[in-house]
């Protein structure tokens, strides 16, 4: 079984977002980047498919500057076996940019299986793993809380809104975007760490961008559209102040 | 027309969202002078056509197909495609739900259109109208623009249009639509939908909930939630990174893949206040937020706020809710 997880490099959760001047990103220098957390899940379970099924091969695939290396270095020290960098010093913010990229990256290698996570946490339009399967002709299901592979076939557990499962069974090759949460994502070994630098990872030079369907005009923090009373004050004192509000204004006590 | 509006449903039943998805199609239709149309996929669905006959929309199409009345990535994807060349509209809006998410960025590929999607929005520029979305998990906001020659494909987010503000009608026409589909095309067979625990958790009907996130920092501090939760009368609700390292059971959660809630005081206690959950809560009466990051996005849509630490917080304030019942 040949499996490709797709593992975007982002802004980390406590990383500072300062829009740039042109309004149009963030200041790339301020960020601290790491591997999108729901990407992290979609690698684990990758890992874990080729562990169950006792073969195999889970290659790791990134696209962006020279810095996306370090999360493609990321998942070969948790065990992917090799790496693929998709070069682009300027990544589009267009998924159907991305995926382009990725199918015209990704065609020669005929993945069985190929995972991401359901969303990025910078641009969160979750349309690029799916977009590549489109791309690729392969089977799609987004939203996927299990997997079971046997005798070919590949079932999910798809998760629906509310609360709601179902189980999909789809013909191989396959595409799916994985849910956070579905497993416990493993930390790096010190020999899979050591063992990371002798990995391969191939660069794919520029690739074209090609047509953009869609553009950002311009980024900025979002406008209040609610007038938020700040309690202020040390604790003892913001304390009293909410029992305050409690009792008084939204009258719960 | 220019605008289709595609329904969701089961069980027959119209999706919340696909209300809303009329709510902003008609918005859209005002603001910029265009005509409408809603487009029900399925088998046997009449009865759903009469129901959305009934709003102020220029037709309703009807795709009648038994390969429809089932969702599949597949179907629909196939479907739509064809339907969207034949009628050539502007703009196809439907609602951002899970069942969108898992198809439309495959007809956007395949008709090689633009998807607008998650959208919070729109406003008129010069004649034109500018969509807005979230981005880093709704700490900045991006106005963004389809290129191309139109269909351009929107989403909106989950009350980002209202459906109390859907415009009655005096009776669309229907019109029955075809579609080529054969089983061929459906590769994957999807079983029947089922519900996981809930664990006899009911967050809809609370008056009072505590919710907890990912700034509870540790397992062992659920207790004092917990503890606060009790003295106060009110039910426990958690985000997804909570429910996902398992210091809570599934059923309290609150967001997109939880519940949706609407208590008349929501204290969100060390919650960021990602879109995720936001669309969970953000119909609450009261919203107190207690977070120590100043720019938490929770704090947007809150009535009140307190920038510290829940930790020291927490259990000071259980101890005042208490001397104040007592």
């Amino acid at each position: 079984m040949k499996i490709c997880v797709l593992v975007k490099q982002v802004p980390g959760p406590d990383s500072p977002l300062l829009i740039s001047d042109d309004k149009k990103w963030i200041q790339e220098e301020e960020i601290d980047y790491a591997m999108n957390e729901s990407d992290s899940y979609a690698l684990e379970e990758a890992l874990q498919i080729k562990e169950r099924l006792g073969e195999g091969e889970v290659v790791a695939a990134s696209l962006g500057p020279d810095r996306v290396q370090k999360t493609i270095r990321e998942a070969l020290a948790k065990g992917a076996d090799r790496g693929i960098h998709v070069k682009d010093d300027y990544p589009s913010t267009d998924s159907y940019v991305i995926a382009g990229q990725f199918a015209l990256a990704l065609k020669e290698e005929n993945f069985d299986l190929i995972l991401s996570g359901l969303q990025s946490d910078d641009t969160g339009m979750g349309q690029t793993g799916l977009m590549l399967g489109e791309f690729l002709g392969m089977s799609t299901s987004t939203l996927v809380m299990e997997t079971d592979i046997s005798e070919g076939k590949l079932r999910v557990k798809k998760e629906l809104e509310a609360g709601w499962f179902q189980w999909v069974s789809m013909d191989l090759p396959a595409c799916i975007t994985i849910q956070s949460g579905l497993n416990t994502p493993r930390y790096p070994s010190l020999r899979g760490i050591m063992g990371a630098k002798k990995k391969e990872i191939k660069v794919m030079e520029s690739t074209p961008q090609g047509e953009l369907l869609q553009s950002l005009e311009k980024i900025y923090v979002p406008k209040k559209t609610k007038l938020t009373e700040m309690i202020e004050g040390d604790t003892d004192q913001v304390v009293a102040k909410l029992v305050d509000v409690l009792k008084r204004d939204i009258k719960v006590l | 027309m220019d605008i289709l509006i595609i329904f969701e449903h089961s069980n027959g039943k119209i999706h919340r969202m696909s209300w809303e998805a009329v709510a902003a199609g008609q918005s859209l239709a005002k603001d910029l002078g265009l005509t409408t149309a809603i487009l029900i996929l399925g088998s046997n669905v009449s009865e759903l056509a009469e129901e959305a006959s009934k709003k102020n929309v220029d037709e309703v199409l009807v795709a009648d197909h038994p390969l429809l009345e089932r969702y599949s990535s597949d179907g629909y994807s196939v479907a739509l495609k064809q339907i969207i060349t034949d009628e050539s509209p502007t703009y196809v809006i439907m609602g951002h739900t899970y069942m969108v998410r898992d198809f439309l960025p495959r007809v956007s590929v395949a008709l090689k259109k633009p998807l607008l999607c998650d959208l919070t929005g729109y406003y008129m520029e010069n004649g034109n109208s500018v969509f807005t979305r979230q981005l880093f998990q709704g700490k900045i906001t991006s106005d963004i623009l389809p290129n191309g020659e139109p269909p351009y494909l929107l989403t909106f987010q989950s009350a980002a249009f209202q459906e109390d503000a859907v415009v009655d009608g005096s009776g669309a026409s229907v019109r029955n639509i075809d579609v080529n589909l054969d089983k061929s095309m459906i590769r994957s067979q999807y079983e029947e939908p089922f519900q996981g625990e809930v664990g006899g958790v009911d967050l809809t009907a609370a008056e009072l909930i505590v919710t907890i996130g990912r700034g509870i920092g540790k397992e062992e501090n659920i207790n004092m939630v917990k503890e606060l939760g009790d003295t106060l009368g009110a039910q426990l609700g958690a985000s997804r990174p909570v429910v996902d390292a398992e210091w809570l059971p599934t059923a309290h959660q609150v967001g997109s893949s939880g519940q949706t809630v609407s208590p008349k005081l929501y204290l969100a206690l060390g919650i960021s206040g990602a879109i995720q959950h936001v669309v969970g809560m953000k119909g609450s009466k009261n919203i107190v937020a207690i977070n120590k990051d100043p720019d938490a996005p929770i704090f947007e849509l809150a009535d009140y706020g307190i920038i510290g630490d829940i930790i020291e917080i927490i259990p000071k304030l259980t101890e005042a809710i208490k001397n104040a019942k007592a």
